[in-house]
């Protein structure tokens, strides 16, 4: 582990008690501090899982996980992340603006401070205007991009984000991915970035961790080597089909032959 | 609800509401219409089955005093009953929610219990409190609110999907938390369908529990003599006395409803 590790798991595994499902099985993985890192891989590879490991919502069976230094369970306790589902995962009793605070509220933060903390999130986000909307009137573009806002909202050092554009159209997917990098970009942070569509992974990512399943485990890594920023431009450049490809032969050569483009696969089985 | 149909339209609004009540603001004079000259006059139903509306009516108003002072004694009755039995009920089943074993143990009991005819009981009750205490009837009143409200509070405390609760653990809540934040505004929807059941079976509780003594003054008592003495006018004046005071305890807590969980989808779309 170098000192610029933002997450370091050495020896992972973790096995299911009901079923003795395998899920994950010697994971070695150092993500570095500005990286934007994907999990892919087919339904039940396990990377859902691997996430929830690093975010210390799920106990590994073996091995370790360290977070900023620290055991994932300590990087929990310190809030040093923060996390985006597939669905949004916003309260419905809370506005937007109440949704965006909520975990400044549990940091103890003042109100004036909170409040001015949500509108530049939702700057940033280009919701604004938005702060007194209750999540089921907004878009699920929109619903999305406040679960980004939540996540962001205290400054963590690392993001985790399970298929958070999973559930969205093909056009709103693309715009987020843009985004993101930018956010990425603006924020600095560290981004652990689970999804089963190759053309997102390789779009989005600094490095793609290629899983396989049962058991789960890493079978490669491939370092993405496109310009930074990237741009709607990126996605028609020669190297950009080549790494899709190379990925693509990876995960078939894993065994994931059933793994077609996200837009034909809204559903992933539990991990 | 069209978007052109903005609140700032009070005539357009006024109108499509009339539209909306009219239908059954018609039933109602209908049914009003049959009561008074259909029934006695021209299908001769006898006055000891149903009395004439304008009887009734009378009755009202001969015997105000006495049924006001009923209708009082007894919205008591219903009202501390429904307070402490669903007070009871949502404290449980927060206990219970938190301490999923003792809740998984006691469950099968609650609902078993939940089947019970607690309306049986009525009589017994006098036994444990006394003949002339209000306590019985606050006993049943409170027994009847319990089980509606514990079970459903307890489903919507916990049907809250993983991954909120997942969200929560990755801001390292503590349960206390977990449940101001989450559980308890997520649980409101059902406790209020639950507390609007529990306002009409604690009239229930409260009248059926007249039946079996306490006040001499109380609404239950005043039907059950009237009829005794074959005041059937009287006795139906009680119960219209008794249904206008289950729907307004029942419209209160619709309104209480609108104002708590305002956020929720349902209420706000019916609303709008």
């Amino acid at each position: 582990m170098t000192d610029a590790s933002v997450v370091s798991l050495r020896g992972l595994s973790k096995v299911f008690p009901r079923g003795g499902v395998t899920a994950l099985q010697d994971i070695d993985l150092e993500i570095e501090r500005g990286e934007f890192v994907s999990l892919i891989g087919p339904s039940g590879c396990g990377k859902s899982t691997l996430l929830r490991v690093v975010g210390d919502i799920v106990e590994p069976s073996a091995g370790e996980a360290i977070v900023n230094g620290k055991p994932a369970r300590r990087a929990r306790l310190d809030r040093d992340y923060g996390i985006v589902f597939q669905a949004p995962v916003l309260y419905d009793w809370r506005t937007v603006a109440k949704n965006i605070s909520l975990p400044l509220e549990m940091l103890g933060w003042s109100r004036a401070r909170r409040a001015e903390r949500v509108q530049e999130m939702l700057d940033l986000v280009e919701l604004t205007g938005f702060e007194g909307y209750h999540p089921w009137q907004l878009s699920g573009g929109m619903q999305q991009r406040v679960s980004i806002a939540r996540a962001l909202s205290f400054s963590p050092a690392l993001l985790l984000m399970d298929e958070p554009f999973g559930a969205l159209d093909e056009m709103t997917r693309e715009r987020l991915n843009m985004e993101l990098l930018r956010i990425w970009r603006e924020t600095g942070s560290t981004v652990v970035f689970v999804t089963h569509s190759i053309s997102e992974a390789v779009f989005l990512s600094t490095r793609a961790v290629v899983m396989s399943p049962r058991p789960g485990r890493i079978t490669s890594v491939v370092p993405i080597d496109l310009a930074q920023p990237r741009t709607n431009a990126t996605r028609e450049q020669p190297r950009f089909f080549e790494l899709v490809t190379q990925v693509r032969e990876l995960l078939h050569m894993t065994g994931a032959d059933e793994i077609v483009e996200p837009a034909l696969a809204p559903e992933e089985g539990l991990e | 609800m069209s978007v052109l149909a903005t609140p700032g339209a009070p005539r357009g609004r006024v109108a499509e509401r009339a539209r909306y009540w009219l239908p059954a603001i018609v039933v109602f004079a209908l049914g009003l219409a049959a009561w008074q000259w259909l029934l006695p006059d021209v299908l001769h139903v006898e006055s000891f089955l149903l009395p004439r509306f304008s009887d009734v009516l009378g009755a009202l108003r001969d015997e105000r005093s006495a049924l006001a002072r009923g209708a009082w004694i007894t919205f008591k009755e219903a009202f501390g009953g429904f307070v402490i039995g669903s007070g009871v009920a949502f404290l449980s089943a927060l206990v219970l929610a938190r301490w999923r074993p003792f809740g998984n143990a006691l469950m099968p009991y609650m609902i078993a219990a939940n089947a019970i005819p607690i309306i049986a009981f009525a009589p017994i009750t006098n036994a444990w409190f006394g003949i002339l205490s209000p306590w019985s009837k606050i006993t049943i009143a409170a027994v009847l609110c319990f089980f509606p409200v514990l079970v459903n509070t307890l489903r919507g405390l916990t049907s809250v999907d993983p991954e909120s609760i997942e969200l929560m653990r990755s801001y390292a809540a503590r349960e206390s938390s977990v449940f101001r934040r989450v559980r308890i505004p997520n649980s409101l929807p059902y406790v209020f369908t639950a507390l609007k059941v529990a306002s009409v079976l604690a009239m229930i509780g409260a009248v059926v529990g007249d039946y079996f003594g306490g006040s001499t003054q109380a609404l239950g008592v005043v039907i059950l003599s009237s009829v005794a003495l074959s005041h059937y006018e009287v006795a139906w004046a009680a119960i219209l006395v008794a249904s206008v005071l289950g729907l307004a305890f029942y419209a209160s807590i619709s309104l209480v409803e609108r104002y708590v969980v305002g956020w929720h989808p349902s209420v706000t779309r019916r609303a709008s």
